[in-house]
C-alpha cells in the first residue's frame, strides 16, 4: 500500500530517506528563535519522560548530570591532553 | 602528572565558547518550574519542601522589612550550592572558585543593605559603628576599626567563598596525584591515601553546601542590623 506524498518539512527524522537528508536540513529553521524553540522541545522531550512521572526516580538527573561531565571532558580535552605521563614534560 | 595545579582554575574555551556559560546555566535546567498540578513529580516536592524549609529558617530573624529579600536570598543560596556540588563532579568547572564571580555577588548585595539602612535609619546605622559600654578613651580609636570591619565585609564575604572552594579542589587534586603516583611504588600507602582521599571529598561535600549557606546567612545577618 503506498502512502500519500508528504511534504519533506514535515516529516520527523526517522521518517527521511538517507536521499533527503541534505534537503530536508535545509528547511529546519536556524534562527535563534528557531534554536531556542528546538532547545525547549527537547527539554520538554525529557523532562516529562524522565523526571515528570509519578515516581521518578534519580535516573533522570543521573544521566544529565553524566552527560554533562562528557561534555565537559570533551570541552577540555585540549588542556587535559598535556597531563600525561611522559618522562620529560 | 598534571604540568600545573592551578590549571583547573582556568576558564576553558572550546570553539571559542566558555564553558563557564554552561557551567553557569546548568542550575536553571536542574529545577524545574512548579506545574499548576496539585499533586507534584517528585523532583518538584523535594524542592519546594528544601525552599520552603530554608526560606522559612532564614527569615526567622529578620523583620517584615527584610522579608522582601527572600526571593532573593533563597535563589542566592540554590544558584550558589548547585555550582559548588556540580563543580565536584569530574572534568567539571566551577564558577565560583572565580574571584570575580564571588565579588560580583558580594559587593552589590552588601551594598544594597548598607544603602538601605543609611536611607531609612541613618542614626541607627551609624550607631553600629560604635558598640555599647565602650570606655570613653576608647571611643575614636574604636569607631575607625569598625569603619574598617565594616568595608571589609563584601571583601570577606567573596574572598572566603573563593578560597575555600579553590582550597577543597587543590586539595582533592594533590591527594589524588599523591595517592595515583604511590600505587605503583608503595601500595600500602597509596590505599592510606586513597581513603583520605574518600574522606576528603565527602568534606568537601559539605564546605560546598556550607559555604553556600554562610554566605547566604551573612548577607541576611547584615540586613538585619539595617534593615
Amino acid at each position: 500500500m503506498a502512502d500519500k506524498p508528504v511534504p519533506i518539512a514535515e516529516k520527523r527524522l526517522m521518517d527521511v530517506k538517507l536521499g533527503e537528508l541534505t534537503s530536508w536540513a535545509t528547511t529546519k529553521d536556524f534562527s535563534p528563535n528557531g534554536i531556542i524553540a528546538a532547545i525547549r522541545r527537547g527539554h520538554d522531550r525529557y523532562y516529562n519522560k524522565y523526571i515528570n512521572v509519578k515516581k521518578g526516580g534519580i535516573g533522570g538527573v543521573a544521566m544529565l548530570l553524566t552527560g554533562y561531565v562528557l561534555l565537559s571532558y570533551v570541552w577540555e580535552y585540549d588542556h587535559i591532553k598535556h597531563d600525561r605521563w611522559r618522562k620529560y614534560h | 602528572m598534571t604540568l600545573n595545579f592551578f590549571d583547573q582554575f582556568m576558564s576553558p574555551t572550546h570553539l571559542g565558547i566558555p564553558l563557564i556559560a554552561l557551567a553557569l546555566s546548568l542550575p536553571w535546567v536542574l529545577f524545574p518550574t512548579p506545574s499548576a498540578r496539585w499533586l507534584n513529580n517528585r523532583l518538584l516536592t523535594l524542592q519546594g519542601w528544601f525552599i520552603n524549609r530554608f526560606t522559612q529558617q532564614l527569615l526567622l530573624p529578620l523583620n517584615v522589612g527584610g522579608h522582601k529579600w527572600a526571593l532573593l536570598f533563597t535563589s542566592l543560596m540554590v544558584f550558589l550550592i548547585t555550582l559548588n556540588l556540580l563543580g565536584l563532579l569530574p572534568y567539571t568547572f566551577t564558577p565560583t572558585t572565580q574571584l570575580s564571580l564571588n565579588m560580583g555577588f558580594a559587593v552589590p548585595l552588601w551594598l544594597a543593605t548598607v544603602i538601605i539602612g543609611m536611607r531609612n535609619q541613618p542614626t541607627a546605622a551609624l550607631g553600629h559603628l560604635l558598640p555599647e559600654g565602650t570606655p570613653v578613651p576608647l571611643i575614636p580609636v574604636l569607631i575607625i576599626i569598625e569603619t574598617i570591619s565594616l568595608f571589609i565585609r563584601p571583601l570577606a564575604l567573596g574572598v572566603r567563598l573563593t578560597a575555600n572552594l579553590t582550597a577543597g579542589h587543590l586539595l582533592i587534586q594533590l591527594i589524588a596525584t599523591a595517592a595515583f603516583v604511590l600505587a605503583p611504588m608503595m601500595p600500602t600507602v597509596a590505599i592510606l591515601t586513597t581513603t583520605v582521599l574518600f574522606l576528603l571529598t565527602l568534606l568537601e561535600v559539605a564546605v560546598a553546601m556550607i559555604q553556600a549557606y554562610v554566605f547566604v546567612l551573612l548577607l541576611s545577618l547584615y540586613l538585619q542590623e539595617n534593615v
